[in-house]
């Protein structure tokens, strides 16, 4: 292997690095309208009256939109596989707003300062409602989010709109009551994780234009490419060949942008006036009108024998799909079935839910998508239930999780598959020994109120969604022999563009500079679900090497065919085709390339697709070293290890930062991360002045190591890494607080008043 | 969006002061907080061009120009020789380098907010604001004034032999703070400022042995505690600044007390 | 109202509105390097430096630079480019739309600090948000361009 397994420089690094404008709104012509939206201040409200006439005339306006003037069915933002698990609950514009900020009119002209002052001069006329702000009480209120007949859910996932239930299910493996009976301890408790930002640097944004062909082309910030060709398609009622879409370099996702937010309005602005248009949505609109996390109240219970064998597992879950329920009935899938599954020896496992929409800001997919939810809970209860046992949580968790010596089991809560790869085991003693565990567990006292404790959890995610993900790859063959790698996967800083790259050129045993790869562009590239659900390097990757194959059988044919002899004995060292029985015969892949473009010879181009049946899991283990101020109930992040076994690493350096990207965003999360809405449901912190995300003395120090299994059906025998590594941060830091002062934070995030005030509840006084 | 109709940069104070008497207009300083707002000014009065980006210092004074940027300050030795745990400490929170480089510190003691690090710092020592207008005034009766059209054109420090020492509590390193906490000693005196309560810093000045017993340790808490109010917002609740307030007060107690750095 | 300055030591007149903001400005220009990513101060992916210094162009006003030198990445290509090549042999830049306002704020950190420590770079960085690396292969990066440097 040459580039496979190697620290390989990004494709676009130094575009990168010396700030080249590759970004959408650098690419754009100046020339276009400026679209904006003006937002209703109320969570739940029916518009009566819109009076848009001194807003119109002013200069430089060429249009406003009212719900009067958008398309009439429904559609989900939500960017999945048709047909969608997320309800068609969405308009453009909507009559009735659901939460504060739900876009009332689109304005487009063509200068900001016009387009602000027109919309300072739109005026409506509301008529408020009572919102439903607390989607605990959501079920059969009186106040309900999405009354209209014409709601759709394509598939069946438990949805009943005139109840404020998005999507329920109930899942049982073996009778849970039965088991916990027989059970010597037993932890019941309650978790609760808050809805928290991707905050992607750049946010959201969409240019649109009318082409030749009369066909609406869009150049957008996004994860899906394809699906937002389907999303724009429904939402302007116009045949998916009309739409075109553009991926240029973007400025971060974590899964915000796996949703359509900007999209819709520019689109149908120029699908309107003929006339290109923009949308740039502000920090504050990316915060009050984003796709964040769900928030969630999971209930757990969990049993295990006087030895810590745990037996049973019981997760019931609501879950806050907000004003729409974008990914809701999904995410919440993963917080049982990837929490539950690392405790797969457990004889019984029950996962129950219910996803209710409330008059809150709608919610969509973030890194882990709904696994990290449950991993809190599910993971904290296991600490909890070490502490129960008096037992080592690692002891516990070794006793208990999956090893090395179970694969080959199947994973009843894991829709029945075979675990093939993985050394869970191994990552978590990597871990202890690099944090020095023994030594540290579970507190020591540093003097002057400070003490410094340790706290684990492990974890696991998928790699792509189970015979739904499909990528599909084609590569060229160019003059010279260079070869074009198109993809439809999306790279999003990540760096799948190169990781793919490095696949084709150890396939093709060519150097990495010998393979060109761009951005995606619907008309062009071949299909790919997108980049989400950690699937790119799984599925993609296992396409490159199909293509690749493809690809190298016609090279041979080929040159067997210029050669003159049969294929036979021919092969291909990615310089030349030559005869293994005779060394005359051999041809130059530069002289076949060039040949091809000539008649008579063949021009070379394979594409191939590939899906899983499986969604092999990468594991990992995290181990915290916190100190904690016992004056002031101070978290500071003091050590985090992380060992992760994703399979191969293909590009060690980048499975590395996305390790530790994902830790910073896990310990933002766990410590401050958290939208709060004040009484009327107006986000308060709608600023990165008020929701802090980590700066660089709030990460900590941060190490990570690989521990790889080598997964069969992946490509190099890797597994995916983008997700999984937010998962260990909350739990891991929710067990070393309570090692530091036996203080249970189940709610997030765990601030300092929060564990003072549970320490005084306990009856220890901070003020020592 | 903040819009501005017209911009001047003033060649003395006294037309800086005849412009700021008209409402729609603003003296810009750093402008972060003007530009966040929805304000429609009518002219925007920069005094840049004054001279008053400096911070001089002679045998009594300090004077520190209200164009100073608050890294001037946070870099500037005398005065961090003078103050050693108090100046940059009470800044080094504040957003980042960049900010710092650009926030003036006459904006931020004219502003008088709540959470305000610099004015909670100033206020535990013998500082004085001058203004065109006003002249000098101390600056624990500047915190209380409401905000008017005068001119602050300088800060003054009285120098002498206080010991200083600053201490705030956020809930990420870059957040506003949920409580600031200044104390300063100087012979029997002891200055005791609380600032985000989340209202504007008060200061409790107690008399106490500068190297006080523990009975006295635990009345200058209690007093100063006692004589500031605290209130609930999404950061804090009152109960919980009131803990802070606690913590932040003993911790600058000590480390004033055993000469050395605190220890965070 | 008039104004003129040199960006990247190049001279530019115009005539602009007042509250015209400097990023906008620059944008305008053609220097699209120069990101938003808030509006309220906080992310430092605006930074440039006026007259050496970092400030964040984001809250300046394009009248108040009139008659200054600014400085964009696009200025400083090739310092950018020598510190680029570490961050992107730690695979550190990411999706890179916080890169430019983090290496201006590097490179000048290099000329104000001198042999910083890590808690130093830390904290004269700390202004530059970034979401995609966990800051740690920044900081490898940063500690591996400073000991050559030397």
């Amino acid at each position: 292997m040459k580039a496979v397994n190697k620290n390989i420089r990004k494709k676009d690094a130094m575009s990168i690095v010396t700030g080249k404008p590759i970004y959408t709104d650098d690419i754009i012509p100046e020339n276009c309208l400026i679209v904006k939206v003006l937002r209703s201040p109320h969570a739940h409200a029916i518009i009566e009256d819109i009076y848009t006439e001194k807003a119109t005339i002013v200069p430089g306006i060429e249009c406003i939109l009212t719900h009067a003037d958008v398309p009439k069915s429904r559609f989900t933002t939500a960017g999945q596989s048709y047909p969608e698990p997320s309800p068609y609950d969405r308009l453009i514009l909507d009559k009735l707003i659901r939460c504060v900020g739900d876009p009332v009119a689109i304005v487009a002209g063509w200068d900001e300062k016009s387009v602000d002052k027109s919309l300072s001069l739109l005026k409506v006329k509301y008529k408020v409602l009572e919102p439903l702000l607390d989607f605990k009480d959501g079920k059969d209120n009186k106040i309900i989010v999405h009354p209209e007949e014409n709601f759709k859910a394509l598939i069946d996932i438990g949805s009943e709109n005139k109840r404020n239930i998005c999507a329920s299910e109930c899942f049982e493996f073996g009778n849970v009551e039965k088991e916990l009976k027989k059970c010597s301890h037993i932890i019941e408790q309650t978790y609760h994780t808050k809805a928290n930002h991707q905050t992607a640097m750049e946010t959201f944004r969409t240019y649109t234009s009318m082409d030749a062909y009369g066909r609406l082309n869009v150049i957008t910030s996004t994860q899906v490419p394809f699906h937002i060709r389907r999303i724009l398609a429904n939402a302007l009622e116009i045949p998916k060949s009309k739409v075109r879409v553009i991926k240029p370099r973007i400025g971060g996702g974590f899964g915000s942008k796996q949703s359509a937010i900007s999209e819709m309005f520019p689109a149908i602005v120029t699908w309107k006036t003929g006339k290109p248009a923009k949308m740039i949505y502000s920090r504050k609109e990316s915060l009050t009108n984003g796709s964040p996390r769900h928030e969630s109240e999971l209930n757990i219970r969990l049993g295990s024998d006087e030895n810590g064998i745990i037996k049973a597992i019981h997760m019931n879950t609501i879950w806050n799909a907000g004003a729409y329920g974008d990914h809701g009935p999904t995410t919440v899938g993963l917080a049982g079935h990837k929490a539950m599954t690392i405790y797969n020896s457990a004889k019984a496992f029950k996962f129950d839910y219910e996803v209710i929409y409330s008059n809150t800001m709608g919610a969509g997919a973030f890194r882990g998508y709904g696994a990290t939810q449950g991993f809190f809970a599910l993971e904290s209860a296991i600490n909890e239930l070490a502490a129960k046992l008096e037992m080592d949580p690692t002891e516990l968790r070794m006793k208990n999780m999956l090893t090395q010596t179970q694969v080959g089991n199947i994973m009843p809560t894991y829709y029945n598959e075979e675990l093939k790869s993985c050394t869970l085991d191994k990552c978590l003693e990597r871990a202890k020994a690099m944090i020095g565990w023994d030594e540290k567990y579970p507190a020591r006292d540093m003097g002057n109120n400070k003490v410094r404790s340790v706290g684990v959890a492990v974890a696991m995610q998928g790699s792509g969604i189970s015979d739904i993900d499909v990528g599909a790859v084609e590569i060229r063959l160019n003059d010279d022999g260079f070869y074009t790698l198109m993809i439809g996967a999306t790279d999003m800083g990540t760096g799948c563009d190169t990781i793919l790259s490095q696949i084709a050129a150890d396939c093709l045993d060519c150097e990495m500079d010998n393979i060109i790869v761009h951005g995606v562009d619907t008309d062009l590239s071949p299909y790919d679900t997108g980049s989400y659900a950690s699937s790119t390097t799984y599925i993609t990757g296992m396409a490159v090497i199909k293509t690749c194959e493809s690809l190298k059988k016609k090279i041979i044919a080929e040159g067997a065919r210029l050669l003159d002899c049969s294929e036979e004995n021919m092969n291909f060292d990615g310089q030349e085709v030559f005869s293994l029985k005779n060394e005359n015969k051999k041809i130059s892949l530069k002289d076949i390339a060039n040949k091809g473009l000539i008649g008579m010879n063949n021009y070379l181009t394979a594409s191939e697709s590939h899906y899983s049946p499986t969604s092999p899991p990468p594991f990992m283990a995290g181990i915290v070293e916190i100190e904690v101020d016992m004056l002031t109930g101070k978290v500071d992040i003091i050590d985090y290890v992380a060992v992760v076994d994703c399979g191969t690493p293909i590009n060690p350096n980048l499975a590395r930062v996305q390790t530790e990207g994902g830790i910073v965003q896990g310990i933002g999360m766990t410590l401050y991360e958290d939208i709060i809405y004040d009484k009327s449901g107006r986000m308060i912190n709608d600023s990165f002045l008020q929701y802090k995300i980590p700066t660089r003395i709030d990460a900590g120090n941060i190490r990570v190591e690989f521990e790889s299994s080598y997964e069969p059906t992946g490509p190099f025998g890797a597994k995916s890494i983008g997700e999984i590594v937010i998962n260990t941060p909350a739990p891991a830091i929710a067990n070393a607080v309570y090692n530091a002062t036996k203080v249970n934070i189940r709610t997030l995030p765990i601030t300092g008043e929060k564990i003072v005030m549970g320490m005084i509840k306990n009856n220890i006084t901070p003020l020592i | 969006m903040f819009t501005i109709d017209k911009y001047i940069v003033a060649d003395n104070l006294q037309q800086a002061y005849e412009l700021n008497q008209n409402r729609r207009n603003v003296i810009i300083g750093g402008m972060l907080w003007l530009k966040m707002g929805r304000k429609k000014i009518g002219t925007a009065i920069d005094l840049s061009s004054l001279g008053l980006n400096n911070i001089e210092e002679d045998e009594d004074n300090f004077k520190i120009g209200c164009m100073c940027t608050l890294r001037d300050i946070e870099l500037h030795r005398g005065l961090n020789d003078c103050y050693p745990n108090l100046i940059s400490k009470s800044v080094e929170h504040i957003v980042g380098v960049q900010l710092r480089n650009m926030a003036t510190i006459g904006g931020s003691i004219y502003s008088r907010f709540g959470f305000s690090d610099v004015l909670t710092a100033f206020l535990s020592l013998d500082s004085y604001v001058e203004l065109y207008k006003g002249g000098i005034v101390s600056m624990e009766e500047y915190a209380q004034m409401p905000l008017d059209n005068d001119i602050l054109i300088r800060i003054v420090i009285k120098k002498d032999s206080r010991k200083t020492c600053y201490n705030s509590y956020r809930t990420s390193s870059s957040d506003l703070p949920v409580l600031t906490c200044s104390v300063s000693n100087i012979d029997n005196t002891w200055n005791v400022v609380l600032g985000a309560r989340p209202q504007k810093p008060v200061i409790t000045k107690i008399n106490a042995n500068s190297n006080p017993t523990d009975e006295e340790f635990n009345q200058i808490i209690s007093q100063a505690i006692n004589n500031s109010s605290f209130g609930t917002n999404y950061r804090g609740s009152k109960e919980y600044r009131e803990i802070l307030a606690h913590a932040l007060i003993k911790r600058n107690l000590e480390a004033i007390i055993s000469g050395g750095n605190y220890a965070n | 109202m008039q104004i003129k300055l040199w960006i990247n030591n190049k001279e530019f007149s115009d005539d602009i509105a007042p509250d015209t903001i400097l990023l906008d400005f620059l944008r305008a220009k053609g220097f699209y390097s120069v990101k938003r990513g808030c509006d309220t101060s906080n992310c430092g992916l605006c930074t440039v430096l006026l007259e050496n210094r970092p400030i964040l162009s984001c809250s300046t006003l394009a009248v108040r630079v009139d008659g200054m030198h600014v400085t964009t990445i696009e200025g400083l290509e090739k310092e950018a480019a020598e510190f680029g090549a570490f961050l992107a042999d730690e695979g550190a830049e990411q999706c890179g739309f916080c890169s430019p306002g983090f290496i201006m704020s590097v490179l000048s950190m290099k000329n104000e600090l001198k042999n910083p420590t890590e808690n130093e770079i830390k904290k004269y960085l700390e202004g530059n948000l970034c979401r995609c690396t966990g800051y740690m292969g920044q900081l490898r990066a940063i500690k591996k361009y400073l000991s050559k440097e030397n």
